[in-house]
């Protein structure tokens, strides 16, 4: 097995679980509407109350997206947002945070075209943490995963309620930083998970590893976010802040004076819940 | 270049055709394919599988399907060659299969791998609607719930086979994201199989998707190859020169062409569709204008921009409209075995035209651009030259698109 690198994600999960409370982990999409806008928002997202930050990299495909995702990575191509310009704003970001943990998360054709020793090498000097990549399983682990540990940045795994104990140590082997369980069957921003249920199957995929679990998918409300908080060491939200976003734009999908702070202000809501909320395993 | 000993083994254990293929999918949907590929398996080792599929083929789909020699077609073409020239042109008559397309072969070994499995719920992408008529056929035949996802575009230019499809009781789903053609029919059929795992199979229209699905389509339709070689050896006591077939995904011409990989003296050629030229970048031709690329679950060659997103294809045939290509195609590509070349519109078009009045079959716009490079290529080769090409379907469905562009009001 190789060795799990150590990074921002490390430190932040321990500092969060010593407050007995779990993180909140924020989704926006990398260029949405337009480079300089996404990268204020980037930037106004810790003070805001964001523990990590997932920044979406646009893909025309998204197929484990729902509409407000893809309407999302759709606007942010429209306004030219690339992967080269996606680590560039990472690399500006750093220049005033060096401690927020990110985590890039998207589809792996953008990277195999940049080049995957190249990417990986960019990525880490600009600052990112980790990566999430929906369309790389175990089974593809040669791709990009294991060059990515190699590299020092965590491989982010998917796990899911079709991923049952038998294929868990599969999913669990290579994954590095957290695991993310996806709490429903379905695309971003659709379902809304039952919380009893999520709890539970957070508790199953502890018992076969020591890495922290966030939830995500479906999530929205900070109530929802506290319900979950509560069993869970991260909650992820996406859909929410993007169509809080979304909300803001004027008839030609661009950014308005209200957009930055519609989206931090939802981030500070969800901060409350979650920081409000004792974690009821922690450890 | 390293020759092989054979051309016809892969895929190998982890869905590779060389570096082609895979299982490029979300985790929730591994554990599914896992599944699948294990009751394939299984069911191909099963003699009951076998005889229901025979059965099947036979009584339902109506084959075998004719091999029938095209002399008008083969003796205009000779009037425009030079003497001795013009290949002896056969059309592989998959256009006469029940739903009238080559689509059904492969419909019926996946829905009877269904109902081994004991899914209810079938959903489908598809184009030009062939896939999604055949795949609402079988449904319809087992009492199984079928949902066909169909680009708006295609919607619109394919308007007889979504009233087929209704009437044969399935839900057609309009799908607007993206360029509203085949991908994103395709993206929105995987966002409901992740979202329905439970009760769900994903009959995929054609050799593309995630492993098991390309080598488990192409089996299917292996069944053109075996017929006409068969066909050829008693109609013309040896096998066929050459053969040629559309490509949109590529099942049709993977079905021909998968059993003569290995006999070296048969030539191979698929036809990408060129749209409005490669140049002008509006087309639909992976091989010729894209490169290697991971894309619904399997790494392949595919139109992209340099930023490695997805660029929309252009076809007048909404079958071929579809920025990528089967891996096991990229692989022949790759190692040499077949040869790709493409057919633009107004080719295709006149294809179309000249094989309805001269042989009495009017073909869909898909094997129309087989048909118009067997125009270019016929009159370069020898008359003793057995050319073979897949009619993979009838060109009922592109009547009315047919009737608009030539100014017609029907
Ligand atoms: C008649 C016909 N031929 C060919 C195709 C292209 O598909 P494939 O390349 O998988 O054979 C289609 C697809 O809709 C079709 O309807």
């Amino acid at each position: 097995m190789t060795t799990r690198p150590i990074t921002r994600l490390d430190h932040r999960f321990k500092a969060c679980a010593s407050a007995g409370r779990a993180a909140l982990v924020t989704f926006i999409t990398a260029g949405d509407p337009d480079y300089d806008t996404s990268l204020t928002l980037l930037k106004a997202l810790p003070a805001a109350g964001a523990d990590i930050i997932e920044l979406g990299v646009p893909f025309t495909d998204p197929m484990a997206d729902g509409p407000a995702i893809q309407a999302a990575g759709l606007r942010a191509l429209k306004a030219g947002q690339t992967l080269a310009k996606t680590i560039a704003m990472v690399r500006e970001f750093r220049k005033t945070d060096d401690t927020t943990p990110l985590v890039l998360m998207g589809y792996y054709n953008p990277v195999y075209i940049y080049g995957v020793d190249r990417f990986l090498a960019d990525a880490k000097a600009a600052g990112v943490d980790g990566l999430v990549v929906v369309d790389l399983p175990p089974e593809e682990d040669n791709e990009l995963c294991l060059p990515a540990l190699k590299a020092g940045l965590a491989f982010i795994r998917l796990a899911t309620p079709t991923t049952d104990d038998k294929r868990l140590p599969t999913v669990l082997a290579n994954t590095a930083g957290f695991v993310y369980y996806v709490s429903i069957n379905g695309i971003t921003g659709s379902a809304t998970p039952d919380a009893d249920v999520v709890g539970q199957a957070v508790a199953r995929i502890k018992r076969h590893t020591a890495l922290p679990v966030a939830v995500g998918f479906g999530v929205r409300t900070p109530a929802q976010a506290a319900a979950i908080a509560a069993g869970a060491d991260g909650v992820v939200v996406g859909s929410a802040l993007i169509d809080a976003l979304r909300g803001t734009l004027d008839g030609e999908d661009r950014a308005t004076a209200g957009t930055v702070g519609a989206v931090t202000s939802l981030v500070g809501q969800l901060a409350e819940a979650v920081r409000g909320t004792r974690r009821e395993a922690a450890e | 270049m390293n020759v092989l000993n054979s051309f016809r083994t892969g895929p190998d254990e982890n869905g590779h055709f060389g570096i082609f293929g895979g299982r490029f999918v979300a985790e929730t949907l591994m554990p599914l394919i896992l599944d699948l590929e294990k009751a394939y398996e299984a069911a191909k080792a099963d003699p009951a599988y076998k005889a229901e599929m025979d059965s099947g083929l036979k009584h339902y789909v109506g084959r075998p399907s004719p091999l029938y020699y095209a002399e008008r077609f083969t003796e205009h073409l000779r009037k425009g060659a030079p003497a001795g020239k013009g290949a002896k042109i056969y059309f592989k008559r998959e256009e006469l299969n029940h739903t009238g397309s080559h689509k059904v072969n492969n419909v019926l070994g996946q829905i009877l791998l269904a109902r081994r499995m004991g899914k209810e719920r079938i959903i489908a992408e598809t184009g030009a609607g062939q896939h999604g008529v055949a795949t609402a056929t079988l449904c319809a035949r087992y009492g199984l719930k079928c949902v066909v996802y169909m680009g708006a575009v295609d919607v619109a230019r394919q308007a007889p086979n979504v009233f087929r499809m209704k009437m044969l009781g399935a839900e057609v789903v309009p799908v607007k994201s993206g360029s509203s053609t085949l991908k994103d029919a395709m993206n929105e059929a995987l966002r409901d199989w992740v979202t329905n795992v439970h009760d769900t199979f994903y009959c995929i229209g054609t050799v593309a998707g995630p492993h098991p699905y390309p080598g488990m389509v192409r089996d299917f339709q292996s069944i053109i190859g075996h017929e006409t070689r068969t066909q050829m050896e008693e109609q013309e006591g040896r096998l066929p020169d050459s053969l040629i077939a559309c490509i949109g995904g590529g099942s049709n011409a993977m079905g021909l062409f998968h059993p003569f990989l290995d006999d070296p003296t048969v030539q191979i050629f698929g036809v990408e569709a060129a749209g409005h030229g490669i140049p002008s970048g509006q087309h639909a031709a992976s091989l010729t204008g894209g490169r290697p690329g991971v894309l619904h679950g399997n790494r392949t060659y595919l139109l992209m921009d340099d930023d490695g997103q997805i660029t929309e294809a252009h076809s007048i045939s909404a079958g071929l409209d579809y920025p990528g290509i089967g891996p096991e195609h990229s692989w022949l590509h790759d190692t040499g075995r077949a040869t790709y070349i493409s057919a633009t519109d107004d080719e295709a078009l006149s294809a179309f035209q000249l094989v309805s009045k001269l042989e009495g079959i009017i073909p869909a716009l898909e094997p129309a651009h087989a048909l118009a490079k067997v125009i270019e290529l016929a009159p370069t080769l020898p008359e003793d030259h057995l050319m073979v090409v897949n009619m993979s379907g009838r060109g009922d469905k592109d009547i009315p698109q047919v009737a608009e562009i030539l100014g017609t009001s029907l």
